[in-house]
């Protein structure tokens, strides 16, 4: 079947078997790779992306649900410019990854979660990342890039 | 200022955060354009007779290149010639040994041993068509009884390996049948410890993609070190030099990436076999029944000492649980058995080890790899000590410690401890976790009778790292014309940070800034010779050898600037700070590191290093977890986690504290939610995420961490690994705590994973005694 998205701003349309998922389309069609494979059962969240802004796991979503609607992956997150997004900056200097593997996720769940709740306690952090697995952090790190993204949101620092 | 000790944030990130590392999956070199899936077909069953593999349906699927079962190998060579098991000794131990009576083919030839073993490869074009295509496969199963524990292992009524007449793979020499040790104990405690099977589960799985263009072999493995896949790889029949392997970015490993898996060298052989380029990515399923496990040993305990907490004797008796295929023979359990009396100075030590094989998961290395095991148990058994004793655990603790003027301190068991600071640690600890506070609310909430009761516990541990220093590791710095710096290195990163950390040691020897130093590993062509990253090696072996190797850089250089400068050698000196060659007491006068190396031959300043240990290194430390118990549901939660942690002179906080974090989340899984469970017919139940219970950000606080710095004598930096510390400290600690919070009901052991089930029947059976 024929599907339409807009990825990370561009429109993609490709035709596809009817049971692609989400996250094939964007690997193997889109070409965008960041965006990672950690489960086969929706419970680890590497394959996290915005779906019209709202995060959702893509191996659990078929590219045909994605038809017609919008999608931001990491590699769609910092300016065109390159300045990165208060996330990425958080993760970067609070060491919230190691191998990087659940990052791309991880890094999208929490875009989403300071959209919905753009001051959250650490208790909300971790309970908003509880979709999503890390196995090299112990979490200490992500918690505190998350509260530390909010924090230069609130004090007016751009993207 | 020396940038070592200093807080850099990583050289690795800006690319991980924006486009995404470059795993297996994501490898887009010209030599992989058109590359076909691999999907390999499982046992489905424990423990059968194959009577015959139908592929023919396969083979008519939409878009199948080839279904491939061991009849289709022949062109690989005889595997080495079987050998006797030993029944005595360490056996020869290795990344993963083929071969011998315990033999693990690559492909199943005519028995299955567990449930997940590879029967067939499918190759298609898409992965969606490797699925379907494998379903297909029809492989006909004898079914046999299953060996699903360690009891029905040693009584051997079903046999794994007929032609072996047992499923005892190997023994350690160490007697574990003289009580006289135990003569004149006031307080004795004996029982049966669980380490429980769990899973590595690194968030990538294993993945391989393998070319054979024009004579060479070209593979892409997310492995832990790339050299020794190089060599494993030779199985196929291949020399080393005819081999490159590329570890690219590897999304965790945590011991069950070293080397690489039978899976692997399939995926190699089909890609020359077949001369089509192979790509394999497992699922999540895939990795949870077939990469390697780790811990399932069962420990028989006994502790013995006085009323006011001074120990005597210890007793630990290890079956290890290999699974189907012995990948580390009794190298794990030797090492429990190596690290039995931990931290303590006990008088008489006694520990001995079996190795089992079950219908089950190969075992192998998992973060602290037999260690863990160690400290797990004498912990525990300590508490139990000092609870039976009705001693505070801190003050057995305190009292058992080697002293710190006792170091080096050979243990009973033989480890050669090189320095400490054991009662340091615990008293850092106690400090600032408010120990005495702690225990006044303890009370009080006993008093008042709640549902809520809080447990405190106490792991006090030390371990041994870089267990093979004597393979030691390579570096390789190049100084370039143009000032910048190269260092090619056989440690092989998957998370830890080696491209920062190592170009720190360049950037504090030379003054090459931090952005013009690059940092290359994991590609056999560029590095011949490595060991890789395990056993918590990585900077103790990789990183002297890359200071090494600076430092015979900066000797080079100032022969160079001294001809620039016509002065004696003797004068010329490096500005480390500024990276500028002087002349001593003429600061005027200056060179740049482009100036000096474009004086070289070839503009090339260049030293190679191979830095060997003689001895191992023992970092230690003291955790304290502090938790809440629901007395009436048996739930868990996980309140605090304290811990002091001393590893030597600490290189980067950041990446030694996020070492750290990540031990004690993975330590702490151990001790409360995960476990890999079977059927009695050795049917997986944990084979999805789904399924198996992988911590998560809301069981687990933030944690705090104390520092001290005891350097080691073994190694030009003074420091110890710190990668698997925070595991081996935090699972005890964890597990004592538990147990603390209801020992008041009478409870004095319950084996983990502590689910609120465990605990509440522990609670249920205290209450009815």
């Amino acid at each position: 079947m024929k599907v339409e998205l807009t990825v990370n701003g561009r429109e993609i349309s490709a035709d596809v078997e009817d049971r692609t998922l989400l996250v094939h389309f964007l690997r193997d069609t889109a070409e965008l790779t960041a965006t990672n494979i950690g489960c086969d059962t929706t419970s680890c969240g590497a394959c996290t992306v915005l779906l019209d802004g709202e995060s959702v796991k893509s191996c659990t979503v078929l590219a045909a649900q994605a038809d017609g609607r919008s999608v931001t992956t990491l590699e769609g997150l910092a300016s065109d410019d390159g300045e990165l997004h208060p996330v990425q900056r958080a993760f970067h200097t609070e060491h919230g990854l190691q191998c990087g593997y659940c990052t791309p996720g991880m890094v999208m769940a929490i875009v989403s979660l300071l959209q919905e709740n753009p001051h959250p306690t650490e208790e909300e952090v971790r309970v908003g990342l509880e979709g999503n697995i890390c196995r090299c952090t112990g979490y200490h790190n992500i918690v505190q890039a998350a509260l530390v993204a909010a924090a230069a949101s609130d004090s007016g620092v751009s993207r | 200022m020396s940038i070592l000790g200093t807080r850099v944030i990583r050289t690795e990130d800006p690319r991980l955060l924006t486009s995404g590392g470059v795993y297996v999956d994501d490898v887009r070199e010209p030599e992989l354009v058109g590359a076909v899936r691999a999907t390999f077909v499982r046992s489905t069953v424990a423990h059968a007779l194959i009577t015959g593999i139908d592929t023919s349906a396969a083979l008519e699927q939409p878009g199948v290149v080839a279904v491939l079962t061991v009849a289709d190998m022949t062109d690989l060579p005889a595997p080495p010639p079987a050998e006797p098991p030993s029944d005595d000794a360490p056996p020869a131990e290795g990344p993963m040994p083929l071969g011998g009576v315990w033999s693990e083919p690559l492909l199943a030839v005519d028995r299955v041993r567990f449930v997940g073993e590879p029967v067939a490869l499918v190759l298609t074009d898409s992965a969606y068509q490797g699925e379907d295509a494998a379903e297909l496969v029809s492989v006909d199963y004898e079914p046999l009884p299953a060996v699903a524990s360690i009891e029905a292992a040693l009584a051997g009524e079903s046999l794994l390996f007929p032609e072996a007449a047992t499923n005892l793979c190997v023994q350690g020499l160490g007697k574990v049948s003289d009580d006289s040790i135990f003569d004149g104990c006031e307080v004795i405690v004996e029982g049966d410890v669980v380490n429980q099977r769990v899973a590595a589960l690194p968030m990538e799985g294993r993945s391989t993609a393998a070319a054979w263009v024009d004579g060479k072999l070209t593979v892409w493995a997310s492995t832990q070190n790339a050299q020794i896949s190089r060599l494993i790889l030779t199985a196929i029949g291949l020399p080393p030099e005819a081999i490159r392997v590329v570890a690219p970015d590897v999304g965790g490993g945590f011991g069950a990436k070293i080397g690489i898996d039978r899976e692997s060298i399939v995926v190699a052989w089909a890609a020359k076999h077949t001369g089509r380029p192979v790509r394999w990515v497992e699922t999540r399923n895939e990795n949870l029944v077939a990469m390697t496990q780790g811990r399932a040993q069962l420990h028989h305990i006994k502790i013995g000492g006085s009323k006011d907490g001074h120990l005597a004797a210890y007793r630990l008796d290890v079956v290890q649980d290999t699974g189907a295929y012995p990948r580390m023979s009794g190298f794990l359990p030797m090492l429990t058995n190596l690290m039995a009396p931990g931290v303590y100075d006990i008088p008489a030590v006694q520990a001995g080890y079996r190795v089992v094989i079950t219908n089950a998961t190969p075992i192998a290395a998992y973060r602290g790899a037999g260690r863990p095991e160690a400290a797990a148990t004498i912990e525990r058994a300590v508490d139990w000590y000092a609870a039976e004793a009705g001693v505070d655990p801190a003050l057995v603790r305190r009292l058992n410690f080697i002293k710190k003027e006792q170091f080096p301190f050979v243990t009973k068991t033989g480890a050669p401890y090189d320095s400490g600071d054991y009662e340091g640690a615990l008293d850092l600890v106690l400090a600032a976790a408010g120990y005495e506070e702690l225990r006044a609310e303890q009370r009080r909430r006993r008093e008042s009778g709640g549902t809520r009761q809080l447990g405190i516990g106490l792991a006090s541990y030390v371990e041994i790292t870089a267990a093979d220093g004597a393979a030691g590791e390579t570096a390789k710095v190049e100084v370039h014309d143009d000032g910048t710096a190269t260092v090619y290195t056989g440690s092989s990163a998957h998370g830890q940070g080696h491209n920062t950390a190592f170009a720190m040691l360049v950037n504090a020897e030379l003054g090459i800034p931090m952005d013009q130093i690059e940092v290359i590993h994991g590609d056999t062509d560029l590095i011949p010779d490595g060991i890789g990253t395990y056993a918590s090696r990585s900077l103790q072996l990789g990183g002297s050898a890359v200071h090494k190797a600076a430092i015979e850089v900066k000797d080079e250089a100032a022969k160079r600037a001294a001809e620039l400068f016509e002065a004696a050698t003797s004068d010329v000196v490096l500005d480390a700070e500024t990276g500028t060659w002087h002349i001593v007491g003429d600061p005027d006068k200056s060179l740049t590191w482009s100036q000096v190396a474009s004086a070289a031959d070839q503009g090339l300043i260049v030293a190679n290093v191979r830095f060997t240990a003689d001895r191992p290194t023992f970092p230690f430390g003291t955790h304290l977890s502090l938790v809440e118990v629901d007395i009436e549901t048996g739930k868990v939660t996980l309140l605090r986690h304290v811990t002091a942690d001393d590893a030597g002179p600490v290189l980067n906080p950041i990446l030694f504290d996020g070492q750290r974090h990540g031990g004690i989340a993975q330590g702490a899984a151990q001790a409360l939610c995960e476990e890999i469970l079977y059927d009695s017919d050795g049917n997986p139940l944990t084979s999805t995420l789904a399924d198996y219970a992988a911590i998560t950000a809301t069981e687990l606080p933030s944690f705090e961490l104390l520092t001290s710095e005891t350097p080691t004598p073994g190694n030009p930096l003074g420091v110890k690994g710190i990668g698997e510390a925070g595991t081996i400290g935090s699972t005890p600690a964890v597990h004592n705590a538990v147990i603390d919070a209801v020992s008041y009901l009478g409870v004095r052991h319950i084996d983990m994973p502590m689910t609120p089930e465990r605990v509440w029947t522990a609670i249920q059976k205290a209450s009815t005694k």
